[in-house]
């Protein structure tokens, strides 16, 4: 009868460590210093001085973090494998993505939003299902070898609150108390405490797969302007020393025993220690490849991260967030604007990583909180689901489905949704295990009951 | 039964900021030491039972004079919102209406009618103190809620879920305290449906309930079964074992950062007889938990508000839109029908924005007689903002920024204009 845990503000209200709080912005396409007399470890610090700056406020010396980002900066640059995490927001219909063409019944089930027989590509590895003509970034990655497609991906008894399963997805696993990510804790395992970009966030919150418990992680909205003299007033004289004192004032609350206090303070200190740090370097990047035209970060956060990761960055784990795929109403639009900027970015990134010689380094993970129902509804869309599809992508990755499609005919249960045939759980076990070579038991709870499938070529 | 525990400390000039901040936009000069003479109980009522609701001072206008077009501008809607948060003599009506759009939210996003969403934000100010059950009857047949999660395609046959999910999920029940099962969610689903009514062009046409529509079969729903129609889905809800705690535990977390203990969901919800808010919040408003708990980081248009009334300054720009939207608070556009998340306001992108508005509501007013004194500068920049409570912490860093720039030769004037933005920007600002 308790209600502590009712709503997801609650489940994150004690959830979210402060560690997570800074945002380092970086200077993403800096190119090596060659010529200059840098060594690389110089070259870091100094690109990454601001993040020394911003998380220093912890027990480390600002030189111990600067070693501590430079060190791992080493390793990135020779082996440093990072995983991106794309988020496609609000249950995208995988049975619309990757489609049943060849099953009747899906017909039936959808007679105004079943894709016909003679659009998109054949998907090579099933020949009963076809590509959604706007994922065709993801089909030309596919049919490079370059991505292993999960056709239905969920887990047992799914829960359709948005709120809910999104949470199991972000905690890794079935339970709604867990209050650190997969990934936070697979930081707080591996990761250290003078490393901030280990965990990456492009996006305007912090995404909850992330939230350590231990480690210090970081949050980057908007790239590319962090300037504090306020629009439209006339210069203030004092203008620099002011942003020097707020954020000597925020250090001095920042370990106040007041939390509140305590996290404004924090990030006032943060907040300017960024734009110090931030200077000269503040100039914008450049990409090899032309990302898609839009209003939507998206594309940009991608290009950006692409930039960061070719420069050296130490980034182990990132998150990212995509388009409004909660199509109850008119989904035939809304699913082929969205999905045609998520599929054309993510194949622009593919790109980019690959003209940077970096693409060896990077696998990115495609998820969603569920599918949607088998059945159309008369709204022209359809309602929250069970089992969704999934991508992981990369040159390393095998290339080959994870699971089968069950298809809509014997593949629904009782309730029209589609049955899983693989389990987000052991997908994230071999992420772990296989990419990372880390033992995953020890981040994911109860996932030894889980059989590993083999990801990597 | 037993009664919530009540508040016995001293009520005080903080304690007085702490109401004014979270059960309204802040204090004016002077307004918080008023209060403390009314004594905590008294304090409370004055907000909860406020005399008839009135705007105090000059129309809202732009920057070049011209009226708001809450109806048709962009980001108006916001700023005539703010402009009753900043004018009202009863501002607990305004800070509830926040609630209830947080609580419902709905965003113009998916409704694109500014219209619609300001009749939807007026039955909330309507019912502000009010009846749950009015609020949650008004809201299932509200236009702007029925585009917003297709209460308008919600149709006999081929029942649309979206609302019956969310009206359970965030408005009655609460999601896995098992108050509720997925068949609940599809039969509600089917009591609900009837709905018509679409926004064409941004003009609102033909909402209302068609019978033709509505699946006049047998439901089940939380194992009672009968011929349910929509007004049944809100009442079987509001009839729940489950929803009284659901409500009073979520009104709770709008005023207090730390969960109500189990003895304090119990009595509140024994205050929520007839579904009346009223008596719940001000057994929140009067609990030891309010005063003694920790600070509650502002959210950014309640600091803007606050910031403009402090100031005794009324809407005479349109910036303030797009910088809350910068600092995470738009009006009318919540994130998702999850409302805005109250721990997350503060990050180094939304502190910028603060930092803007701040800055903003100071302008460029630069003082003509600056003592050359660092005490005296940081008493008239704390005065500058109607003398709010600053930790000892902040001002002795003040008073040493004072010294230290008067000693590098820095003018007064710039001084005192500089402690001005210090103040406003301080963490003890951020936070009530």
């Amino acid at each position: 009868m308790s209600c502590y845990d009712c709503s997801r503000a609650d489940l994150f209200r004690r959830a979210v460590a402060r560690a997570g709080r800074g945002l380092p912005e970086i200077e993403p396409g800096m190119p090596l210093p060659a010529g200059t007399g840098m060594t690389r470890r110089e070259f870091v610090s100094r690109t990454a001085g601001l993040a020394l700056a911003v998380y220093g406020g912890a027990a480390l010396s600002g030189r111990a973090f600067d070693d501590g980002i430079a060190e791992a900066a080493s390793v990135a640059a020779a082996q440093q494998k990072t995983l991106v995490t794309v988020f496609f927001n609000g249950g995208i219909d995988g049975l619309n993505v990757l489609f049943p063409a060849g099953d009747p019944r899906y017909y039936q089930l959808r007679p105004n939003l079943a894709l016909p027989q003679t659009v998109g590509r054949p998907f090579t590895e099933d020949d009963r299902l076809r590509w959604h003509p706007a994922a065709n970034g993801i089909a030309t990655l596919h049919d490079e070898g370059k991505v292993s497609v999960m056709p239905a991906v969920g887990y047992d008894n799914s829960n359709q609150s948005h709120f809910t399963s999104r949470h199991y997805y972000e905690v890794g696993g079935t339970d709604a108390s867990l209050r650190t990510g997969w990934l936070g804790r697979y930081l707080d395992h591996v990761g250290t405490s003078d490393n901030p970009l280990q965990g990456l966030t492009l996006d305007v919150a912090m995404h909850p797969s992330i939230a350590t418990a231990k480690v210090p992680v970081a949050t980057l909205a908007a790239a590319d302007q962090y300037t504090f003299a306020p629009p439209g007033l006339p210069p203030h004289p004092l203008e620099a020393s002011i942003l020097q004192e707020a954020a000597n004032i925020g250090a001095a609350h920042a370990k106040s025993s007041e939390p509140g206090l305590a996290t404004a303070g924090q990030i006032a200190y943060d907040s300017h220690h960024l734009y110090y740090g931030l200077g000269g370097i503040r100039s914008g990047f450049s990409s090899p490849v032309q990302y898609p035209s839009s209003s939507d970060p998206f594309p940009h956060r991608l290009a950006g991260l692409a930039a960061m990761l070719a420069a050296g960055l130490p980034v182990r784990v990132v998150g990212l967030t995509v388009g409004h795929f909660d199509t109850h109403a008119t989904q035939a639009t809304t699913l082929q604007r969205d999905l045609q900027l998520a599929s054309d970015s993510l194949l622009a990134f593919q790109r980019d990583l690959e003209a940077r010689g970096i693409a060896d380094r990077v696998i990115t993970h495609v998820w969603s909180e569920f599918g949607r129902r088998g059945a159309e509804n008369a709204s022209g869309g359809t309602d929250h689901g069970s089992a969704g599809v999934g991508f992981l992508i990369g040159t390393k990755v095998k290339g080959q489905q994870l699971g089968s499609h069950p298809g809509v005919t014997s593949g629904l249960d009782p309730a029209g949704n589609l049955k899983p045939s693989a389990d987000f759980r052991a997908i994230y076990a071999a992420l772990l295990e296989q990419w990372f070579d880390v033992d995953s038991n020890a981040i994911l709870p109860g996932v030894s009951a889980f059989a590993r499938p083999a990801l990597l070529k | 039964m037993g009664a919530v525990p009540e508040y016995h400390g001293p009520f005080g000039k903080q304690q007085a900021e702490r109401l004014l901040w979270r059960a309204g936009f802040g204090a004016r000069a002077g307004e918080a030491d008023a209060l403390t003479k009314l004594g905590m109980k008294h304090a409370v009522h004055a907000l909860t039972r406020p005399a008839p609701y009135q705007l105090i001072g000059p129309d809202p206008h732009d920057e070049r004079n011209r009226p708001l077009a809450p109806a048709d501008a962009f980001g108006h809607d916001h700023l005539a919102w703010l402009d009753r948060m900043v004018r009202a003599n009863a501002p607990m009506i305004e800070r509830m209406t926040l609630v209830w759009h947080d609580w419902f939210a709905t965003s113009n996003q998916g409704v694109a009618s500014q219209q619609l969403m300001l009749n939807q934000i007026d039955m909330f100010r309507g019912n502000a103190l009010g009846s749950f059950k009015d609020l949650l009857v008004n809201v299932t047949q509200d236009p702007a809620m029925l585009v917003w999660l297709n209460g308008n395609q919600n149709v006999k046959g081929k029942p649309n879920e979206n609302y019956g999910r969310e009206m359970m999920e965030l408005f009655t029940l609460g999601a896995n305290r098992g108050a509720y099962t997925e068949t609940d969610v599809r039969e509600q689903a089917r009591a609900l449906t009837g709905w018509r009514g679409s926004v064409v062009n941004r003009q609102s046409t033909g909402f209302t309930f068609d019978p033709n529509r509505h699946d006049t079969g047998t439901k089940t729903i939380f194992g009672q079964t009968g011929n349910y129609a929509w007004q049944d889905s809100c009442q079987l809800c509001l009839d729940h074992p489950m929803h009284a705690s659901y409500f009073v535990s979520k009104l709770w977390s709008y005023f207090v950062p730390t969960a109500p203990d189990a003895a304090t969901v119990k009595g509140l919800a024994s205050l929520y007889a007839g579904y009346r808010v009223r008596p719940v919040v001000e057994a929140i408003l009067t609990h030891p938990d309010f005063y003694n708990g920790p600070r509650m980081v502002k959210p950014p248009v309640v600091l803007n508000a606050g910031l403009l009334r402090m100031r005794g300054r009324y809407i005479d720009t349109s910036a303030w839109w797009s910088l809350s939207a910068q600092a995470g608070q738009q009006l009318f556009y919540p994130p998702d029908v999850g409302g805005w998340d109250d721990t997350r306001w503060l990050d180094t992108a939304t502190f910028r924005a603060r930092w803007f508005i701040s800055a903003i509501v100071q302008g460029a007013d630069t003082p003509a007689d600056s003592p050359s004194d660092p005490v005296q500068l940081t008493t008239r920049a704390i005065g500058f903002w109607g003398n709010p409570t600053i930790t000892p912490t902040t001002q002795s860093l003040l008073q040493g920024f004072a010294k230290a720039q008067l000693k590098r030769g820095a003018r007064a004037a710039d001084v005192e204009t500089a402690l001005r933005r210090l103040v406003a920007s301080s963490p003890d600002m951020q936070t009530a």
